[in-house]
């Protein structure tokens, strides 16, 4: 039996302990605002936090979840008013909206660890997080906007 | 089409199903019996309680349209906006076409939209000057109520809105449309309706549609296009935990359409358990003709085939005649590879058969082609196909081909219970209608000062004619007429030929479609011509383009395609082209960036979709040969812009996957089978290697609404690779840029 934590409730997981954290969200929770993009870590479309650290949940299994405590895109800001998704809001960045949970979560990891970011920062840390339709310019400001750094 | 009139409530939004049998956030309309919404259009409602209900009939990828399009009708309507709730149609022709393709929807819908808000408003008004007894011209809607303009007097909608149901519907030539003046929401920066929910992960998108006692399927289909189940071995799927069962998928009867590709489903009670069966399976094939195909041979062919002379497709003046007597003649040959669409949400359906019917819920950018494509599949009527439109998590053209609701609904029959298809991405690269590779060949005959006197341009490419005619081995008009027999530049003596050339893979149309191949080819050519002659590249193409002309474009054995529409309406203007092009030179600082070692500027101009854009890129490219995209500025023309808004954030869009196809995507088939799988071998574009910003100028325009979903995308390619050579002296004929090495 795996227990873990996610969006601050205890949870119970008696299945296939090599089932991808995100398809538990996604499957059995219901917490769909997760998203399968790749199934290989390399899109980001299925980032949430795992102890606090952004995690491609597609390639982390559940087993490797036992015991950890999981945040979702729908426990990330009361009333979702983190200042990254009112940014967000301010500066219409979503077209179709299907990688911008992903984005959101990587871009809340960023802003914990280093709350001024620069440009290469924001870089280095949205590189894993595609965007098939282009908002990357309006990301970028949105991140800027929250963190209060000038563009 | 544009005919308003009363529907009942069951009309409005197709057949009600189990109340709470399905977890979406799209809900069916629910309207209180005792209290019935009043519909005076296909498009429109509304509740006793004053909320207007607006049906968006067109499918929501990304471009806004879904809220869009109701704005239009709320403005008409003088609907208050936080009075108004979108409810997203079901499949069904009495909404026009569906089709959210081809960059139209407001183009075609427009009128429609405003005609519908327009009506609802004068039977409001008819209803309160009947109420006041006073004569409706001095009535009028006003922000969700109606006005007595001499009196000041005012009725909330909600009021009238049993007494305006009983009224007959008013003749078109009785509406009164609000001049510019008015407008509430048309013109203005306004934000969709899906914005907050996409904050915080609760957009409900094909892939998360659930239905009760699902099963979830992963299908092994095969690995060639045309290829046949010989036999299959599910021993080792069987009693694997979570596994419930396999079946068969048929494969399609050519041609092919949207048939499902067929194949083998494990079925599971998760999507991890069937993805994990599907592994044990083991399969046979007998591959057939098209196992030995071979992308690198077929690019051979196709490059050896535009040196042949084609299918005359346009013929103006005498080229060979020009090219005999020419002092200079400039050729080169161009190659644009497979594509394919790869939108983050791979294509997803849930679907039931249930008493001879289909319900399902897809990810689909057309629902009235899945109501046709699963009708097929399943021999019933298409009206038995109740299709539920959820959001898509990008579409780009693959989500407007439903083969894999076809897939989701013959599964269901087989196993008695919903059924859940989401393709993995390897499936989704793998098993597209790809893109079509192309190759060109251009030859142009030059005067003293380096100005063509003739151009030959032959293409070679399969045609997505293929889809629907197995032997097709042409180009469409569509495609011919998508930006290459529409040559609009001065030029005495014009030819385009076509080469025959077969497809083996499906071939569908990508954002932007032929566009992309032809803008690539033309383009580049044009920049390599302004540098033999040693001109300024802008200078150049506007004296290229000539005077300001319509131009007539008559093409060789079919019509111009023109998007459907009248040279008279949208003709091939080259007074807006000019424009366009002058207005992004001047934004991007063109006169005064000249190039460096390693720094450039590149353009290109373009009308697609009816819409005139231009481009200018500005690329540096790094000691080791590393190119980033400091800037891009793009002037657009698109006519009547309904949300600037949208617009500008469409055409940043077509800017990145301007980018991703002209820097790294190629998909490539070797033994009949496509080589790459994933973002991994498939790359599209990132934050760090898409254009760091893109500054939109829309362009004020009087003309018609035209397109604005993909006419950003066709001179982005043609504008980095000119740039990559005014910084490097490299000229690049062939994409993807990175199989060239800059240093």
């Amino acid at each position: 039996m795996i227990q873990l934590k996610v969006n601050g409730s205890a949870k119970k997981f008696d299945g296939d302990p090599e089932m991808p954290l995100l398809w538990y969200l996604r499957d059995v929770l219901d917490y769909t605002g997760t998203k399968f993009g790749c199934g290989a870590g390399l899109c980001g479309a299925c980032t949430v936090h795992v102890n606090g650290e952004a995690t491609r949940s597609c390639v982390t299994s559940m087993k490797d979840a036992a015991g950890k405590d999981i945040t979702t895109i729908e426990g990330l800001g009361a009333k979702s008013e983190h200042p990254l998704q009112t940014a967000w809001k301010q500066c219409n960045v979503s077209q179709c909206g299907y990688c911008q949970s992903g984005q959101i979560m990587q871009a809340a990891a960023l802003l914990k660890a280093k709350p001024k970011p620069t440009d290469a920062d924001i870089d280095t840390a949205m590189q894993g997080n595609i965007c098939r339709c282009g908002t990357y310019q309006r990301i970028r400001q949105a991140i800027q906007i929250a963190a209060g750094v000038k563009a | 089409m544009n005919r308003v009139e009363k529907v009942s409530r069951r009309g409005f939004l197709g057949t009600a199903i189990g109340a709470g049998a399905l977890v979406l956030g799209v809900q069916i309309h629910e309207a209180d019996a005792a209290t019935p919404a009043w519909m005076p259009s296909v498009y429109l409602g509304l509740e006793p309680n004053g909320t207007a209900v607006i049906v968006a009939h067109r499918s929501e990828m990304g471009t806004g349209i879904r809220s869009v399009l109701p704005m239009v009708v709320a403005d008409e309507l003088e609907a208050d906006w936080k009075k108004v709730r979108v409810e997203q149609a079901v499949g069904d022709t009495k909404y026009g076409s569906q089709n959210t393709d081809g960059s139209c929807s407001i183009r075609d819908f427009y009128d429609a939209m405003r005609q519908a808000g327009a009506t609802a408003r004068l039977m409001l008004e008819q209803a309160a000057a009947k109420k006041w007894n006073v004569p409706v011209g001095e009535c009028k809607g006003q922000n969700h109520f109606v006005v007595h303009t001499k009196s000041g007097k005012k009725a909330a909608y909600g009021e009238l809105v049993k007494a305006a149901s009983a009224l007959p519907v008013p003749k078109k030539d009785d509406l009164r449309l609000k001049p510019e003046s008015e407008f509430r929401y048309i013109g203005k920066e306004m934000p969709t309706i899906d914005q907050a929910d996409h904050t915080r992960g609760a957009g409900k998108f094909g892939i998360d549609a659930k239905m009760p006692g699902m099963l979830y399927a992963s299908i092994e289909r095969p690995p060639v296009l045309g290829a046949k189940l010989r036999s299959f071995d599910d021993a080792a799927v069987k009693g694997m935990k979570g596994v419930v069962r396999t079946a068969t998928i048929e494969g399609f009867k050519p041609p092919h359409v949207f048939q499902a590709l067929g194949g083998v489903a494990v079925l599971a009670d998760s999507t991890w358990a069937a993805a994990q069966g599907r592994k044990k399976l083991k399969v046979e094939w007998d591959l057939g003709p098209n196992a030995s195909f071979d992308s690198a041979r077929e690019k051979a062919e196709i490059l050896a085939k535009v040196k042949q002379p084609g299918k005359v497709v346009r013929n103006v003046g005498d080229v060979d005649k020009a090219f005999a007597g020419a002092a200079k003649v400039h050729e080169a040959s161009y190659y644009v590879p497979l594509l394919s669409h790869a939108p983050m949400e791979p294509p997803a359906a849930v679907a039931e058969w249930r008493d001879g019917k289909v319900i399902t819920y897809a990810a689909t950018q057309n629902p009235q082609a899945v109501q046709e494509a699963v009708a097929g599949a399943m021999g019933i009527k298409k009206e038995d196909v109740i299709c539920h439109v959820t959001l898509l998590g990008g579409g780009f053209g693959r989500k407007s081909k439903p083969d894999y609701v076809c897939e989701a609904a013959m599964l269901s029959k087989q196993v008695g219970k919903p059924v859940k298809v989401v393709w993995s991405r390897e499936d989704d690269i793998k098993f597209d209608f790809y893109h079509a590779n192309a190759g060109m060949y251009m030859k142009a005959a030059l005067d003293e000062k380096g100005k063509p006197t003739a151009w030959l341009h032959r293409s070679v490419f399969p045609s997505i004619g293929s889809t629907f005619d197995a032997s097709a081995e042409y180009g469409q008009e569509f495609e011919m007429g998508m930006g290459w027999v529409d040559l609009p530049y001065a030029i005495p003596n014009h030819r385009a030929e076509n080469g025959a050339h077969k497809n083996h893979l499906r071939i569908g149309w990508m954002r932007a479609v032929a566009h992309i191949y032809h803008a690539f080819a033309i383009h580049s050519f044009v920049d390599e011509l302004a540098a033999a002659a040693n001109r300024d590249r802008v200078e150049y193409i506007l004296d290229l383009l000539g005077p300001d002309r319509h131009v007539p474009i008559e093409p060789v054995g079919m019509k111009y395609w023109n998007n459907d529409q009248g040279q008279d309406k949208f003709p091939v203007d080259t007074a807006r082209l000019k424009r366009v092009l002058q207005v992004a030179a001047e934004k991007s600082g063109w006169a005064n960036k000249k190039p460096s070692k390693g720094r450039a500027l590149g353009v290109a101009a373009h009308r697609s979709f009816l819409t005139y854009v231009a481009a200018v890129v500005e690329v540096e490219v790094d000691d080791r040969g590393r190119v980033t995209i400091p800037r891009v500025d793009i002037a657009v023309d698109a006519g009547q812009i309904i949300n600037p808004e949208r617009a500008r954030s469409q055409i940043e869009g077509a800017a990145v996957f301007g980018t991703s196809l002209a820097m790294m995507g190629e998909i490539t088939a070797a033994d009949g089978r496509i080589v790459q799988s994933n973002f991994n071998n498939y790359p599209v574009a990132r934050i760090n290697e898409a254009p760091r910003v893109t500054h939109v100028h829309l362009v004020p325009s009087k003309a018609p609404a035209a397109g604005i979903g993909e006419p950003g995308v066709p001179p982005i390619a043609p504008a980095i690779t000119s740039a990559i050579f005014a910084a490097t002296g490299k000229r690049i004929r062939e994409l993807p840029v990175r199989k060239t090495k800059l240093v």
